[in-house]
């Protein structure tokens, strides 16, 4: 399979790759929202974490995954797009939006669906350590 | 030194031609082009003769007589051909009522061979399909214990396409003697590799291919043993009555006088090239296994082809390991890797977990694999290694001391 110039600039050089600390660490801390979705036996496994300014702005999120160049790509590109924003605006980032920047290929959008989980879960576990009521809802797929 | 080109570690999905093959083949394109059928004239005779040779070629390499080839289009054809045509030939049941008789396969076999015995079991047949243990060696005992009355034909691969095992096939044919039933083995992984005899390993019907083997694609032949006992098969292409009348339809001669060619050379330098490649895939093994934690070799550890290996990297997925090392030309058991989305079914028969399956990479050496090229690729192989696990929350769960097995992940 080919892959766009896009997916392989963040596949060689992953934007806010890392974590703010061990599991432990990061469970712990309200100000860390942290999301991992899908599961290693289906080849993917990202693990999105937001860092939440108090007046509720994504300061900084890093990412680590699991999975195919474009897996990578699309959690790489996540982070990219939330960071700065508030987390209600986060919201909005759509995998269809992910699936355009990178050009990805139809058998690859489960990828960006992925994405777009691994945001609203990171998102769902800050407010929940916030005690704010959500109703995030990821996607059945 | 690194290598820059890409390197070619793919051999068990195919080879490149023996330059000396082509060579051979050429004049039967343009000088000898006549129909081997052809009994009227010196083009037909010169064709046919050629076919001969090769058939003689072929049947050197296995042990065999020439009359024991037939000619088919791969190992593809040569196993439906096999496999059915015996069923067929030998059923206990007119078509169309159940009871018609037993087959005996494994699970971990190529779908060459899993598909024609599917559609036999919706033609009345009974399979038992063994699963291998861990190691995936398919033993005689445990052909042993699957045996019936009615046990018509066994068809167990030599070699492992996938993880090289080895299965105990010459033993297995002999117990098939024993009782009466056929002893197919689709031998593509094995035969120009490692030494072959039908007589001494007991064999009735055997399918074998000439592009795994530095030969041209598109030609392949199948072992029908003539005598003690002598095998019938029902034909699949009825025609002209080519090949004895189990294998109708003109002989692709430059093909043929390419696969003979094949097998005279891997005849004579076999030996050499198994002993070469035992010794850098070891080398590459030992090496990747002393610069990464978390590798296993898949399938029994001794008991395999010398020149392939199967190797997962733990917390890494297949695809994006293979998008890591670019130049290096192998294949993955991961699902991204084929179009459908499960991993690799032999690893799974094996027992090896979903996420080391995805994990893993098939390298297969062959005739033109140097050394230079081992340890070029096995340098990309780890730096890609090291990139990925700086990269996987697996890997990082894994040296927090938790077993990501005990994880409840939300499946999709």
């Amino acid at each position: 399979m080919a892959y766009s110039k896009k997916v392989v600039d963040h596949y060689e050089n992953p934007r806010n790759v890392g974590s703010f600390g061990s599991s432990t660490e990061v469970g712990e801390r309200s100000d860390i929202g942290v999301g991992i979705v899908g599961a290693p036996e289906c080849g993917d496994v990202m693990q999105l974490q937001i860092k939440v300014g108090d007046d509720g702005v994504i300061e900084d999120a890093k990412f680590k995954c699991f999975g195919c160049g474009s897996a990578i790509a699309s959690s790489s590109l996540a982070t990219e797009w939330i960071k700065g924003r508030t987390v209600d605006d986060a919201l909005n980032v759509k995998n269809t939006e992910i699936v355009e920047e990178l050009s990805l290929p139809p058998v690859k959008i489960h990828c960006s669906v992925l994405a777009e989980d691994s945001i609203r879960s990171a998102i769902a576990d800050y407010k929940k350590k916030n005690g704010v009521e959500t109703e995030t809802k990821a996607h059945s797929h | 030194m690194s290598i820059d080109r890409p390197i070619y570690m793919d051999n068990a999905s195919t080879t490149r031609t023996d330059p000396r093959v082509v060579e051979a083949m050429l004049p039967y394109f343009t000088e000898i082009y006549g129909n081997s059928a052809s009994r009227n004239h010196s083009f037909g005779w010169d064709a046919e003769e050629a076919v001969t040779i090769a058939r003689g070629q072929a049947a050197a390499l296995i042990g065999a007589g020439p009359k024991e080839i037939i000619w088919t289009s791969g190992a593809t054809e040569s196993n439906n051909l096999a496999i059915k045509g015996a069923a067929r030939m030998h059923a206990k049941a007119p078509a169309g009522s159940t009871g018609r008789g037993h087959i005996i396969t494994a699970t971990h076999e190529h779908k060459a061979v899993l598909d024609p015995c599917k559609r036999l079991e919706r033609e009345g047949f009974d399979v038992t399909y063994l699963e291998p243990p861990s190691d995936g060696i398919i033993t005689r005992k445990m052909v042993e214990g699957a045996m019936r009355e009615d046990t018509i034909l066994v068809t167990v691969m030599w070699a492992n396409n996938e993880i090289g095992t080895i299965n105990e096939v010459p033993e297995i044919g002999a117990l098939c003697h024993e009782r009466g039933a056929l002893m197919h083995t689709d031998a593509t992984q094995w035969v120009g590799k490692m030494p072959t005899n039908v007589e001494s390993d007991n064999i009735d019907l055997m399918s074998f291919s000439s592009h795994k083997l530095y030969g041209p694609n598109g030609v392949g032949a199948l072992y029908v043993r003539r005598r003690r006992p002598r095998v019938r098969i029902e034909a699949m292409l009825d025609g002209g009555g080519h090949e004895r009348g189990m294998r109708s339809g003109t002989l692709n001669v430059s093909g043929i006088v390419g696969f003979g060619k094949a097998c005279e050379l891997c005849s004579e330098e076999m030996a050499e090239d198994a002993e070469r490649l035992f010794k850098l895939r070891t080398r590459m093994e030992n090496e990747l296994s002393a610069a990464l934690d978390v590798v296993a070799v898949n399938g029994h550890p001794d008991r395999r082809l010398p020149h392939l290996t199967n190797i997962s990297f733990g917390f890494v997925e297949g695809e994006s390991l293979m998008m890591g090392i670019g130049n290096i030309a192998c294949s993955s058991g991961s699902a991204c890797t084929s179009a459908s989305l499960e991993p690799s079914y032999v690893l799974k028969a094996l027992g090896v977990g979903d996420e080391l399956a995805h994990s893993s990479l098939r390298l297969s050496l062959g005739r033109w694999t140097t050394e230079e090229e081992v340890d070029t690729a096995t340098r990309g192989i780890i730096k890609a290694v090291k990139h990925l696990r700086s990269m996987s929350p697996l890997y990082d769960l894994h040296n927090e001391g938790i077993d990501i097995s005990t994880i409840n992940w939300q499946s999709h």
